[in-house]
């Protein structure tokens, strides 16, 4: 399907810049195509749960930047926080749900298929 | 990303599917990096490892050059079993304070990268026991080869000290055999603390 869409997408002439909506270019899904979350998906796809620090160790970013687009994830259920105080200092815990995980996969087929539909005129 | 060119009197043009592969390769890239990066494991102990320094310093000055008796090796044995549980208890901690587990993925990958050269090392210690000149650069080539491998698996300055490490006992074994405490108080002594600063400063304590 996924590689079907991306042929279909490319014959159509379509790209992320011409198709503003929710679902972008080749239809992949905005939420997860952004560089940021993309990063929290797959950093949070290799280990049970991440802290805020880890994540934002991980990805040399922002506490305001990390907190934004990990809200952006929650509030899709692509991940679930937890929230804990150890020692008396509050701490956010994300893991990755079965949703988001699904969301990470398809991308990832997504992303094979174009390069497969690209690779095959030649 | 890169964009179509567009042409004069003409509607833009459709991205080229090569400009599409390259990125749809990138984003690939940048998964796989990702994953990686997270997959590093991470808590490796810096004040461990300044700690396991510093017994090894005061294990250095304490053998005071009684190789040839027993007692020097019952006293590096004894000061392995302090350092490695240091080691270890550092570990555990730092562990829980990033809210990792050591029982995850990347701690497994570390232990098993970690252990072989370790036994090595305790199967050529019990073979070469009265050979005790030949223990220090032994120690420190095996130790230094479990700290390498391990390293890959985990941030770059531990895969570094191991290295070093390595290259200490090499020195050892093969140019200076007579020298064992003073490559011994420099390599687990001298070389944890300086990378045990590095990582306690960089890699979160």
């Amino acid at each position: 399907v996924a590689r079907r869409t991306a042929s279909a997408s490319l014959k159509a002439g379509r790209t992320p810049e011409t198709r503003p909506a929710t679902r972008s270019t080749l239809g992949l899904d905005r939420l997860i195509h952004e560089r940021l979350r993309l990063g929290i998906v797959s950093a949070l796809a290799v280990n049970e749960h991440l802290s805020f620090a880890d994540l934002k160790a991980l990805l040399q970013t922002t506490d305001g930047n990390l907190s934004v687009h990990a809200r952006k994830l929650e509030e899709a259920d692509y991940i679930a926080c937890r929230k804990t105080v150890v020692a008396g200092a509050s701490r956010s815990e994300y893991r990755l749900t079965a949703g988001g995980r699904r969301a990470l996969e398809k991308y990832l087929a997504h992303m094979e298929a174009i390069i497969a539909a690209t690779k095959a005129p030649s | 990303m890169n964009r179509p060119t567009l042409r004069s009197g003409t509607a833009p043009a459709a991205p080229a599917p090569s400009a599409l592969h390259t990125q749809a390769a990138r984003n690939l890239e940048f998964i796989r990096s990702a994953m990686e990066r997270a997959s590093e494991f991470t808590a490796v102990p810096g004040w461990g490892g300044i700690a396991m320094g510093s017994t090894a310093l005061v294990a250095a000055a304490l053998s005071g050059g009684a190789r040839r008796s027993g007692w020097w090796l019952q006293l590096w044995l004894a000061e392995a079993v302090v350092a490695s549980s240091l080691g270890a208890a550092a570990m555990v901690l730092k562990a829980m304070r990033s809210g990792t587990t050591l029982a995850a993925l990347p701690a497994r990958r570390f232990a098993l990268a970690f252990l072989p050269a370790v036994v090595s090392g305790a199967v050529l210690t019990f073979a070469l026991r009265g050979e005790p000149r030949l223990l220090p650069g032994c120690w420190l080539l095996l130790y230094g080869t479990a700290v390498a491998s391990a390293g890959a698996l985990s941030v770059r300055p531990v895969w570094l000290m191991g290295m070093l490490l390595m290259a200490l006992g090499v020195v050892a074994l093969v140019v200076a055999p007579a020298g064992g405490d003073a490559f011994m108080a420099a390599g687990f002594g001298g070389v944890q603390i300086l990378f045990g600063a590095i990582i306690a400063r960089k890699h979160g304590g």
